[in-house]
């Protein structure tokens, strides 16, 4: 009941797909480091195997290098030290990635927004017109192919970024704290909807937050880092099956785990307090 | 059941509009504005043709001194038949100096764009460029450059060009840089980034370049005539001024100024309504602010 700490990732069927034994390794972190510039140590000896089907959160305060994990895996930036290795080429080339703000392009209309990735690889826009309808319809916004992002609400416009990361049908998705800047209600209603998505694509996320409630209710993994320099701290297991519903927001399973997450980090933090 | 309690019985129906005292005052206030933005300088204008024609008949100024309005006009209207194929000059060498501002200007920013090298090396020389004064150096563009039409659109264009260039290179650099990064994901291209991200982004301060060198040119136009004389029948309304002021012709200078101005606002008024049109969609700029 309580989260299982341990540095192996429990097997856990993937949600709607139940898979015989292990799943297959998409992408593997070997004992990474990064130092930027002028010897600042953003991350060091980071390992972290990611499989099929995993919702994984990396959970730490601001500064610990969580942001600089997903670049790397994005390949927007080169390990120092380590390697990034790819187990699944195809979860490479058409990985999904959404950001804090929902970096839209401003002078598109919504459909236009996510037709880009698809754009970008020479798909006209009438041929991919039932895959930008069906997503955009996947996260709640049939209707609003033609609206500008700024005739949205800043939910409404992390949807059409999430639209965006999906339509490519992704094997892997990065967010970076896509839901920090919303208000809770509006943090909870995607929350849920994430699931949901995730549910239906069958893709494996991996998830940047500093919430502990964000990172229980939506993983099945939390990776808790700390800060100077950023590593790896601890990583849990959440067991709890999906679908997750409001309901295991007031589960006792959900209570403990998120007391668990809290202990884990704050060790982590007061580690890290007597490290720095 | 407090709360129920509280909020005491439903509203039966909530009457549709109740605009309390402060919102219609701000209503009128706003009905107010709409109407002296446009009021209020038409005023000015009437009192001041208004004053300037009694002034003259009132104290007799001689037309070679100084026209009134009424002469100006009958004046513009008598002579349009000799002003308007220098008007059609001036006018078609400012837009020609503009577009070439536009492709010289914009091309050399998107040129920076793709290199941080050509832009270090470049950037300052066009810089020279702008802060040469143009009438120093028309001597010598009259004796390097033989075609008086090529002498002046040259002028015009050192004059336009400069905005267009600085403003659309800053453009360039401006777009967001989470979109940068998406682009590299997705592994656009060169030509890729360029047309969907850069040169979209670049667009509200391409146009506001453009809103400067639009007047620029016209500027410019008017005094690359003065600089390089007639150049026989493409005689530009410059030319005319010269032309009336030696034959002491005040009315018709006067009436040549107007066709300037004219023109000047009217180049002033298309390319604002360009950027309504590109931007109104989009841009906070454009955006009429709903409160
Ligand atoms: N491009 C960069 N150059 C220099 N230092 C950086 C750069 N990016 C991040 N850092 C530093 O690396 C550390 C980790 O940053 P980041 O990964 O953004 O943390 P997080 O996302 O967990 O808040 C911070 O100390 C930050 O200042
Ligand atoms: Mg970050």
């Amino acid at each position: 009941m309580t989260a299982a700490s341990s540095p192996v990732p429990a097997a856990f069927p993937a949600a709607g797909t139940v898979r015989a034994g292990a799943r297959p390794t998409l992408l593997l972190l070997e004992n990474v480091d990064k130092v930027f510039g002028r010897g600042v140590v953003a991350l060091r000896d980071m390992s972290l195997e990611i499989r099929r089907g995993d919702f994984i959160s990396l959970l730490g305060p601001s500064g610990c290098g969580k942001s600089t994990a997903l670049r790397l895996i994005a390949g927007l930036i080169q390990p120092s030290r380590g390697r990034v290795r790819w187990e699944d080429p195809e979860a490479a080339a058409t990985l999904g990635v959404v950001f804090q703000e929902p970096t839209l392009m401003p002078w598109a209309t919504v459909a236009a927004n996510v037709w880009l990735p698809l754009r970008l690889r020479g798909r006209s826009r009438r041929t991919v017109q039932p895959l930008i309808a069906e997503t955009l319809e996947m996260v709640g916004l049939a209707g609003f192919e033609r609206a500008y992002p700024r005739e949205l609400s800043g939910g409404m416009k992390m949807r059409v970024s999430i639209a965006r990361a999906l339509v490519t049908r992704p094997r892997l998705i990065l967010m970076d704290e896509p839901f920090a800047a919303l208000d809770e209600i509006t943090r909870f209603k995607l929350n849920n909807d994430l699931l949901a998505m995730r549910a239906k694509f069958d893709c494996t996320v991996i998830f940047v937050t500093h919430s502990v409630f964000e990172s229980v209710f939506l993983s099945d993994r939390i990776v808790i880092m700390a800060a100077r320099p950023g590593r790896v701290i601890r990583e849990l297991a959440v067991d709890e099956p999906y679908p997750r519903s409001d309901s295991f927001r007031t589960s006792a399973g959900y209570v403990a785990h998120c007391r668990a997450a809290s202990e884990a980090l704050a060790a982590a933090m007061e580690g890290a307090a007597h490290a720095g | 059941m407090t709360l129920a309690e509280r909020a005491g019985p439903a509203p039966a129906a909530t009457p549709a509009a109740v605009i309390d005292a402060e919102e219609a005052a701000r209503l009128r206030a706003e009905r107010r504005e709409r109407i002296g933005r446009w009021l209020l300088p038409a005023a000015v204008f009437v009192a001041l043709i208004g004053s300037w024609q009694a002034y003259v008949t009132l104290a007799g100024v001689p037309h070679y001194v100084l026209p009134g309005p009424v002469l100006v006009a009958e004046t513009l209207v008598r002579d349009f038949g000799t002003l308007a194929p220098s008007w059609w000059a001036t006018l078609r060498v400012s837009l020609l100096a503009l577009l070439l501002a536009v492709i010289g200007g914009g091309g050399l920013a998107i040129l920076f764009a793709q290199s941080r090298w050509i832009e270090m090396s470049l950037f300052p020389y066009a810089v020279v460029l702008q802060v040469t004064p143009i009438i120093a150096i028309a001597p010598l563009i009259f004796i390097y450059i033989d075609s008086h039409t090529a002498r002046v659109l040259f002028i015009a264009w050192i004059v336009a060009f400069f905005p267009i260039l600085s403003n659309t290179a800053l453009g360039l650099k401006s777009s967001d840089h989470n979109l940068r990064d998406l682009m590299s994901i997705y592994r656009a291209g060169r030509w890729q980034r360029l047309r969907h991200l850069e040169l979209p982004a670049a667009l509200p301060y391409f146009l506001g370049g453009l809103r400067i060198a639009g007047g620029l040119s016209l500027i410019g136009a008017v005094v690359a005539e003065f600089a390089m004389g007639s150049g026989g029948k493409a005689a530009g309304l410059a030319f005319r001024i010269l032309e009336a002021s030696y034959r002491l012709n005040v009315p018709r200078m006067f009436a040549a100024l107007i066709l300037i101005v004219l023109t000047g606002i009217a180049i002033y008024l298309a390319i604002s309504a360009l950027s309504w049109l590109l931007l109104h969609r989009w841009h906070e700029s454009a955006v009429r602010r709903e409160r």
